[in-house]
């Protein structure tokens, strides 16, 4: 079900949208951090910010994310959208973009909001640009919508010229979440969206949390810990494990690591997996394709541990160590417990079954 | 019942490397593959293949050199294959492409499930499937890596952004699947002679599916590419030790402690 509507006057669509995703009683990160990039695209379009929350009692949810830069908040308040559902929450969108015609909407680039932008995008017939990386606002007033290009080594500025609104998605950790102000005043609006049994076509039947096994999330830590290829083999993970333990870091992977069954897919660092920026990143036996790059390149250090020395990822590397990880690991192991726990260098402060 | 598998040939990633001189993507020469994703899409098709009576039609959009792409999934165990391919379609972003796909899915009939890859390892944007579920008013269910057909229903196991999920709905829909999910199988020495048999692809223009001419093509798509940028990436100390381990080790712990990157 589509329509035709959208080459009416642009000049009609006014305002941005920010679609706002809740977790665990507050706003996913994404959500903030978004809030933060369409405050300043707001300014310079010198109109009002608003963020889009459906939901089933959320109205305590958008009065504290107004503190985070909103003007307003509109809430669609339903039992039916007590949990995400592709089919309507792209209705409760839809309805609410041709009622209010804002001229930007930016969606988080979690499942849930890709998810929802392909499916409402192509109801709309306007355009969409994913995982984008940065934004401008162009001579002629359209939104400058920038995203790396394939391998992450080049950007693409992409335009939507003529269709409104223009969409786009983001990935988590792009940009910086602004403080929150509890003493920011908006407005909360509530809109009515038509929805039917017939809009519940999908069932949840179960879910199961992720647990919190493996320790840190690679997206929230400041030391991400990543192994490749050269490891060889599965179980030399416990290597990378070890020296995280002893840095407080995320366990990651690379796509080949990954492909080979060695670890999860929800541990990949690259262009088809996840996005980290952390303080200190360590690539171990990871050569560096360009798609790799794409994932951690933004990491404020990269050191990398490779034994062939024309590896890629040394060209980008902060520190490097060329040699044998087999040797360099467990070498990196004892002299850090020689630092740290005063124990004696060449022997782990803890042996490894007592963890 | 009827499964329809949408596919993309693109260049092989692991084949990529940028141009040292120009700093751009090296394509020319470059060989092809059926999207990684897409492949684990089929291979999910064929699976149910196996445990249910089902046709498997695999649907792609593009020019003629995409038949290498459609062959192999023949040979691989689909039952036939359609390829959209018009010179108006050029350039389409993922709106027109959501659109001319769903209209050639519409021509094809009779389909129970439709299954896409999450992305296409060239263009990265997951949009396409979602944007057939949009344009059909289908349910859809993205990012599984599982589908079992009980009782006429469809259920899908999803990854979500914190957990797992099971979601069921009715046929026909649309799921997208995850990369890496399974192992595409090999073509077979019967489906490679089925292949050369020939008849295994069907070539169908705009007018042949009955698609807007008005609504496909790159000066119909709504985004346009205004310019690429090469990122110049900043520059890194670039500190590499080398030789003995343990002089690497402890020459690298001083740099690291020295700049504050790690604590003593």
């Amino acid at each position: 079900m589509t329509d035709d509507h959208i080459l009416e006057d642009k000049s009609h669509f006014r305002g941005v949208w920010v679609f706002l995703e809740g977790r665990a009683g507050g706003l996913r990160d994404v959500s903030t951090q978004l809030i933060g990039e369409g405050r300043r695209l707001a300014d310079l379009r010198g109109t009002p910010l608003t963020g889009i929350l459906p939901g089933n009692g959320v109205d305590a949810l958008a009065e504290r994310a107004i503190g985070y830069g909103l003007d307003r908040v509109i809430v669609v308040d339903d039992p039916m959208l007590e949990i995400y559902r592709s089919r309507p929450y792209a209705q409760v969108m839809a309805q609410l973009i041709r009622r209010q015609k804002p001229e930007i909407v930016l969606f988080g680039a979690s499942k849930n909001g890709r998810d929802l932008g392909g499916r409402l995008h192509a109801i709309l017939e306007t355009g969409l640009a994913a995982d984008c990386v940065k934004f401008d606002i162009d001579a002629e007033g359209n939104l400058d919508m920038i995203r790396p290009s394939f391998g992450g080594k080049s950007l693409a500025h992409i335009l939507c010229k003529k269709h409104r609104p223009q969409m786009a998605s983001v990935r988590r950790n792009v940009f910086v979440a602004p403080p929150h102000n509890p003493d920011r005043r908006g407005e909360i609006v509530h809109e009515q969206v038509e929805l039917s049994e017939q809009d519940l076509d999908a069932k949840l039947l179960e879910f199961d949390e992720f647990t919190k096994e493996g320790g840190l999330r690679p997206e929230e830590a400041d030391i991400v810990v990543s192994g490749g290829y050269g490891l060889g083999d599965p179980k030399n993970f416990q290597l990378l494990q070890d020296l995280a333990d002893r840095l407080g870091a995320a366990i990651a992977a690379s796509r080949k690591a990954v492909d080979s069954g060695w670890v999860p897919k929800t541990l990949q660092v690259g262009q088809t997996g996840m996005t980290v920026r952390p303080k200190l990143y360590i690539a171990v036996g990871i050569s560096g394709a360009v798609q790799h790059l794409a994932g951690m390149q933004e990491s404020d250090k990269i050191l990398v541990i490779n034994i062939d020395p024309k590896a890629p990822l040394f060209e980008i590397a902060d520190y490097g160590i060329v040699g044998d990880l087999f040797e360099v690991l467990p070498e990196l192991i004892r002299q850090l417990d020689a630092l740290k726990g005063g124990g004696v260098a060449g022997q782990p402060a803890l042996p490894a079954e007592a963890r | 019942m009827r499964i329809i598998v949408c596919i993309k040939q693109v260049p092989k990633a692991q084949e990529l490397q940028v141009d040292p001189v120009t700093q751009t993507l090296k394509r020319v020469g470059v060989p092809s593959e059926i999207n990684p994703p897409d492949a684990n899409a089929l291979e999910i098709a064929l699976t149910l293949k196996d445990h249910h009576a089902a046709e498997v039609v695999v649907l792609s959009m593009g020019p003629t050199s995409f038949d290498e792409s459609l062959e192999r999934a023949v040979a691989m165990g689909a039952d036939r294959s359609v390829l959209l391919t018009d010179r108006i379609l050029g350039g389409s972003d993922t709106v027109p492409t959501a659109y001319a796909l769903s209209e050639t899915i519409q021509k094809i009939g009779g389909y129970d499930l439709i299954l896409t890859g999450e992305e296409t390892t060239d263009a990265l944007t997951g949009h396409v499937g979602p944007g057939i579920a949009g344009h059909l008013d289908l349910p859809q269910i993205t990012y599984v890596s599982e589908v079992r057909i009980v009782d006429h229903t469809i259920r899908a196991r999803r990854t979500a952004e914190d957990g797992t999920e099971w979601w069921q709905t009715d046929m026909p829909s649309l799921c997208t699947v995850n990369f890496g999910c399974n192992k595409p199988r090999s073509p077979t020495l019967t489906g490679k002679i089925r292949v050369k048999r020939g008849g295994v692809i069907v070539h169908w223009s705009c007018a042949d599916v009955g698609i807007d001419p008005k609504k496909v093509g790159l000066l119909n798509s709504p985004t346009i590419v205004a310019k690429v940028d090469t990122i110049r990436l900043p520059p890194r100390a670039g500190r590499i030790f080398s030789g003995d381990a343990k002089e690497s080790v402890r020459a690298l712990l001083e740099a690291l402690i020295r700049d504050r990157v790690v604590a003593p």
